[in-house]
């Protein structure tokens, strides 16, 4: 078996505070993979690893055969990412958003110019090409930023909360389009999300993470029987407890904060 | 070479489509083009130093490049807080090639906000030598260079899209002032004078000066081997912090 990613004993500190503690987990090659959390338990900070924005403390990630940590431009042409804030250039058109990222990424234009034009067909904004992102609803941009994020054919694609504060219609239609190009170009897909529902419906397997601890995963099915659940949501909850970690999540904030300050 | 080509085009783009910065940036010098220029032309004149618009227009340009320079700087800040910063930080693509990319942008842009003010002082009365022109370009560009690399060292260290004004404005208002921008640098009381020597500023606009007025404090010579050892400087300076920041 293939694994797309491989993730071994990696942690992460800052400072005296350990946001990542000592995970390990693979994800098959075409696996479509949820990883789930409570606020502030170390899922954006895993994506930042696995995507060579933040260097581990401990521990080493494979992505795509690579080794993130020293072969870092290989393992970004081979991945495509959805950033849980968005990314792209208000001032700029949907096109040339696509094509400024093509060329960034190193894509030929006899590659890039049919790919824009299927990808924004797909995510159904060929119409609007020429306007101006900040012309954009919420959901235009996110669907634009999942285009973007294909446009290199990557053969993983981390989503970080990919329909947080979207209406069900442009959330289906995301889920929609990420379990064809799953099946059709064998894409490997790694997302969090807080829509328990949304995991269940889509994921092959989810892992969940507390505390910066891996505390249980497998397929939906496993979890909810594991747990007695009828859903997956209750599932978590019995996993993570029912407790808002007020405490916890107030000392990630601010560290979050910290971070954001001295680090951005 | 390509994303370099990809980030420039960028930023110029992103330049003819914000009217409203372009026309704002010309204010400030405009005002003291016109301000000084006719104010002070009659005392100038009188002290026996000529033509004050002919020595003034070129310190006006060396302003009109340095502040857009700096001031590029601020489009660091705002692709942190808007996001798109990640978007080139997770590519392929070097740190350095990426800054270079946008320093010379910012560096264009700045040389264009300069080209015209150097048009509006044509329309005020400056006569410059039009065999200067290529060497006063090349001043101005070097010019840029070497600010728009200053305002990217400072911005890789800030998030706060207010502060950088602040800063910006502590940091150059007295590069400025002790250019010799607005008032001949020689016969100036001796500290004064040493600072102005120790101003970097003074050298580019010497340069431009000496190569559209024909006058200047030093040789032109000199002028652009303390230029180009500033903009690589902080060429060098810029692309270290640049490379520092952390998504």
């Amino acid at each position: 078996m293939t694994y797309s990613i491989e993730v071994k004993n990696v942690s992460k500190k800052f400072d005296d505070f350990v946001a990542v503690d000592n995970i390990s987990f693979t994800v098959t090659e075409g696996e479509i993979f949820a990883f789930l959390g409570p606020n502030g338990a170390g899922k954006t900070t895993s994506i930042k690893m696995l995507t060579t924005l933040l260097e581990p403390t401990s521990g080493s990630v494979i992505l795509n055969g690579f080794n993130v940590a020293l072969e870092s431009d290989q393992t970004r042409k081979s991945f495509g990412i959805v950033f849980q804030d968005p990314s792209l250039d208000n001032d700029l058109t949907a096109y040339e958003n696509m094509e400024f990222h093509a060329v960034l990424y190193g894509v030929p234009s006899s590659v890039y110019k049919p790919r824009i034009v299927e990808l924004l067909n797909l995510v159904e904004l060929w119409d609007r090409k020429d306007d101006l992102v900040k012309d954009f609803s919420g959901g235009m941009k996110r669907r634009l930023e999942i285009a973007r994020g294909l446009l290199h054919h990557p053969r993983v694609l981390f989503l970080d909360e990919p329909t947080l504060g979207l209406d069900p219609q442009t959330r289906n239609k995301i889920w929609e389009y990420i379990s064809n190009l799953n099946k059709k170009e064998h894409l490997t897909v790694f997302f969090t999300t807080h829509y328990m529902e949304e995991a269940d419906r889509v994921a092959q397997r989810v892992a969940i993470i507390d505390h910066g601890k891996i505390i249980a995963s497998g397929t939906p099915i496993q979890l909810k029987e594991k747990t007695k659940s009828a859903t997956l949501e209750d599932a978590f909850l019995a996993l993570t407890g029912t407790d808002i970690r007020a405490d916890n999540s107030a000392s990630m904030d601010g560290m979050r904060i910290r971070n954001k300050l001295w680090n951005k | 070479m390509k994303t370099i080509y990809i980030l420039w085009l960028r930023q110029l783009k992103k330049y003819f489509r914000s009217k409203q910065r372009m026309f704002a940036s010309l204010a400030q010098p405009l005002l003291f083009l016109f301000a000084f220029g006719y104010g002070f032309g009659s005392v100038f004149a009188k002290a026996g130093d000529g033509n004050y618009i002919t020595f003034l227009a070129p310190g006006i340009i060396a302003m009109t490049v340095m502040f857009t320079s700096v001031f590029s700087g601020i489009e660091i800040i705002s692709d942190k807080q808007f996001g798109f910063l990640k978007e080139t930080l997770v590519a392929p693509v070097s740190r350095f090639n990426i800054m270079l990319g946008r320093t010379l942008g910012g560096a264009t842009v700045a040389c264009i906000q300069g080209v015209i003010i150097f048009l509006i002082t044509l329309v005020a009365g400056f006569h410059p030598a039009v065999s200067g022109l290529y060497m006063a370009f090349v001043f101005m560009f070097m010019l840029a260079l070497f600010f728009t690399a200053f305002g990217t060292a400072i911005a890789s260290k800030l998030d706060d899209m207010q502060g950088f004004p602040l800063i910006i404005n502590f940091l150059v208002m007295p590069l400025f002032f002790l250019s010799g921008a607005l008032f001949p640098v020689t016969g100036l009381p001796k500290v004064f004078g040493m600072l102005v020597r120790l101003n970097p500023l003074s050298y580019a606009v010497d340069g431009i000066r000496g190569s559209l007025s024909g006058v200047h404090a030093f040789s032109l010579s000199f002028d652009f081997v303390i230029l180009a050892v500033f903009a690589f400087l902080f060429l060098y300076i810029g692309a270290e912090l640049f490379k520092r920041i952390q998504a």
